[in-house]
């Protein structure tokens, strides 16, 4: 456990960090925008997609189970990230013809 | 080639900040979702690239090509076609696609750390915890998923409260028993049950809480599964994934706060599906 602190001390300093910078880029958020927020941020955790793609590079090629789990987990994460996004637009888009 | 992948991945993460910065103020909120988006593909277009630069073109990445053009005209149509008022839903199915992403990258790698006789037990416990995370994120957003369409009712027993309770004290105290080896169970088996843990947890949590309280428990699950892939990230020492999600974490944390805050409700009633002791929780719905 120690060694763990030891060895990965630049990321827990940047985890922290993130913390409060996650905390402080929202934190004047008005309670209109919520919902179109709450996508975004959906949208963003989609970049477990990277971590998919690399753990399907990782699969040998004969291994037709973890194959198809990869599969499955690519097209998740994938669907995670465009969906959050469009959606994201198509909720704003809708607060853009109110306000006209 | 690193030094593409280095440069993409802090963009992205600039992206992130900028996207997220600009999505909370009303004016530039259009553009901050195009700047995220914009960040996101790039990220992810080099991640393939990068990784399968060197090497021949294998059946893994074919199937990673298809599921991701097969995923973005999928999410499209989805995000085109739906209802205006069923937005909310919408949000919360996506968020269990990432949460079960999570989920079978749990199942996947802990495979592969199994095989490769990895006996670094601190990696195991991050891969099971990110595993678990993005199992209850999942059941829990489909549940609130099918709340919002009606398909479920609240279900408000003695039964689920106890089942809840007992389910989070067994996932905290079974990886302790196998680690000082009390239980011997090898990672596969520890990673089955722990995960079908998770995921019926993941249902008796959200299925007491009310229909009109479910946006503030999407964003809750929604940053969940930003931890799962900060962890998903320390486990892959990739920093985009680690900053992108403790960004949702922290960020979705604030903002569940803020929701509750809006609704005049504390997150402990929503959590606890409590309507008796609340009487503003007619005015909320």
């Amino acid at each position: 456990m120690l060694d763990f602190i030891t060895g990965n001390q630049a990321p827990i300093y940047f985890i922290l960090l993130c913390v409060f910078l996650g905390i402080e880029i929202i934190s004047n958020v008005p309670a209109i925008l919520h919902t179109p927020l709450m996508s975004g941020a959906n949208a963003i955790h989609g970049v477990i997609l990277a971590g998919a793609i690399i753990t399907m590079y990782h699969v040998p090629s004969d291994d037709y189970l973890n194959l198809t789990l990869g599969f499955l987990a690519v097209l998740l994460g994938t669907l995670n990230i465009s969906g959050g996004f469009f959606v994201t637009g198509r909720i704003l888009s809708m607060f853009s013809k109110k306000k006209k | 080639m690193t030094i593409l992948l280095e440069v993409s991945y802090f963009l992205a993460m600039i992206s992130f900040i900028i996207g997220l910065k600009f999505l909370s103020s009303p004016q530039h909120a259009k553009l901050g979702n195009i700047i995220a988006g914009g960040g996101m593909t790039l990220a992810i277009i080099v991640t393939v690239y990068h990784t399968f630069y060197a090497g021949p073109v294998t059946i893994n990445l074919i199937l990673i090509i298809i599921a991701i053009l097969l995923g973005t005209i999928l999410g499209r149509r989805m995000s085109d076609k739906a209802e205006m008022t069923k937005m909310p839903q919408l949000v919360s199915y996506f968020n269990a696609m990432g949460g079960g992403c999570a989920l079978l990258l749990g199942i996947i790698e802990g495979q592969q750390l199994y095989l490769g006789q990895n006996t670094d037990r601190v990696a195991e416990v991050v891969l099971m915890t990110a595993m678990m995370i993005g199992a209850t994120s999942f059941s829990g957003s489909v549940i609130a998923y099918l709340k919002l369409s009606g398909k479920v009712k609240d279900i408000r027993t003695r039964f689920v409260s106890i089942a809840s309770r007992l389910l989070i004290i067994s996932m905290i105290v079974l990886p302790f028993l196998v680690s000082f080896e009390v239980l011997h169970l090898n990672l596969i088996q520890e990673i089955a049950i722990l995960g079908s843990l998770a995921t019926i947890y993941g249902l008796v949590f959200v299925f007491p809480i009310g229909g009109a309280d479910m946006p503030v428990v999407i964003s809750l699950l929604n940053s969940l599964t930003g931890v799962a892939t900060a962890l998903a990230g320390i486990l892959f020492h990739n920093l985009l994934m680690i900053s992108g999600g403790i960004f949702v974490g922290s960020a979705g944390v604030l903002l569940t706060l803020l929701m509750c805050k809006a609704m005049n409700r504390s997150l402990w009633n929503v959590l606890a599906g409590n309507f008796k002791n609340s009487g503003s929780s007619t005015s909320s719905s």
